[in-house]
């Protein structure tokens, strides 16, 4: 059966991208957030992935309020990039892996989840930048992928014990995968950050490093709130910690903290980073 | 219509919900259209017509003309698709928070470095 060799959750702002095009990861504003992906590069390289799972929310690329679905996973060949407005620059084709998306699309749907499925699936910089963060010196991709997207567009949002349901339900799907293959989590988004209203600035440290802490100590910590009081806590788009929380929940099991960094600001975000694995 | 468990107003934020949802969606599908570089050029040639081409109501095609944000976000705009309006006016997040807040750009970014001490 394949293997999760555990999960890398990140934050996933747009300027990322631009800082990494400008070569400016030891600028002193950057050098904060870039410093703290070299530990990751070190436990790829340890743990060896042969498969991605991607929890991250699309930005109004791919999706639009015509048709705006909760969960949607990603069965494609391959997931392009495309400008999303700001002319931040393109990476290459992501390949996929179809017979794990179908797998874990199958597994889903048998568990009472019941994701859209898309055989076709733009992505943005919530998924192409954390993949350039985790490999930045590739000229192809070393990991094909299956990206699942949770909606925090068009409220109501999944609730926070959904999410973790669904990650619980990932990680039953991904183990119970007849493969050898070694399938690495990744969660992107926040930490908290609020980009509209005149409440444009919000950040909340304290609830941040509590929420990371509680990802090892007490995972379920989180579903305690609701979207609304997540929001309130963390700002409105701060409510992205929901792909942390899926992620954390397709670890099998108590985890340990492999790395972690947090930094503000970045952009108008708090940046963090998180390395977790299964206890054995 | 509108949420079905009634929820306090958290200050200075908007939640996009059902409500704005439907208020919004000619304003949203307009800067949707923005992911396309040949849509922004079309809309830069000629701005009201490309607000008329999408259906925009009075209030939104004022919000538009005066580069108002929270103006946008009243008339149901969302932020992820008004990102990309920002993208034509060549706005980063630091722009639009001293727009909204009405701090000078210095004294917004100065809030959010105070926020990480």
């Amino acid at each position: 059966m394949a293997t999760i060799v555990g999960a890398v959750t990140t934050s996933h702002v747009p300027s990322i991208g631009g800082a990494i095009a400008k070569n400016k990861q030891q600028d002193p504003y950057w050098k904060p957030f870039f410093d703290g992906f070299p530990p990751v590069h070190d436990w790829l390289a340890k743990v060896k992935p042969d498969v991605a799972v991607v929890f991250y929310n699309d930005h109004g690329l791919n999706f639009f309020l015509d048709k705006q679905p909760t969960f949607a996973v990603g069965a494609a060949p391959q997931y392009t990039n495309s400008d999303e407005g700001w002319g931040i620059p393109t990476l290459p084709p992501f390949p996929g892996n179809q017979a794990l998306s179908w797998h874990i699309i199958e597994s889903l749907i048998d568990q009472e989840f019941d994701p859209m499925t898309c055989q076709e699936m733009l992505v943005d910089h919530a998924f192409t930048l954390p993949m350039k963060l985790l490999w930045p010196d590739v000229a192809t991709w070393p990991v094909p992928t299956v990206p699942i997207c949770i909606n925090t567009v068009q409220h109501p949002l999944p609730k926070a014990t959904r999410c973790y349901k669904l990650g619980a339900a990932v990680a039953r799907a991904i183990e119970s995968w007849d493969t050898d293959q070694r399938v690495l989590i990744i969660g992107t988004g926040g930490l908290s950050h609020q980009l509209d209203g005149e409440r444009a600035g919000f950040l909340n440290k304290a609830f941040d490093l509590k929420f990371m802490d509680s990802l090892i100590d007490d995972p379920e910590w989180a579903t305690q709130f609701s979207i609304h009081e997540l929001v309130e806590q963390t700002g409105t788009q701060g409510v992205e910690l929901l792909m942390w929380l899926a992620a954390r929940a397709a670890l099998p099991g108590k985890v340990r903290r492999v790395h972690s960094n947090y930094h503000i600001p970045v952009s108008n975000t708090a940046g963090g980073l998180m390395v977790m694995e299964s206890v054995q | 219509m509108g949420q079905a468990v009634q929820q306090r107003k958290i200050p200075g934020t908007y939640i996009f919900d059902a409500a704005a949802a439907m208020k919004g969606y000619a304003l949203n599908k307009m800067c949707y259209s923005f992911n396309s570089a040949e849509n922004r050029a079309e809309f830069v040639r000629d701005e009201d017509a490309y607000c008329r081409k999408y259906g925009l109501d009075a209030a939104q095609a004022a919000a538009i003309k005066a580069r108002s944000v929270l103006g946008l976000l009243a008339a149901g705009g969302n932020v992820y698709y008004l990102a990309k309006f920002a993208g034509i006016l060549g706005l980063d997040v630091q722009d639009l928070g001293a727009l909204q807040t009405g701090l000078s750009k210095d004294e917004f970014k100065a809030r959010l470095l105070a926020a990480g001490a």
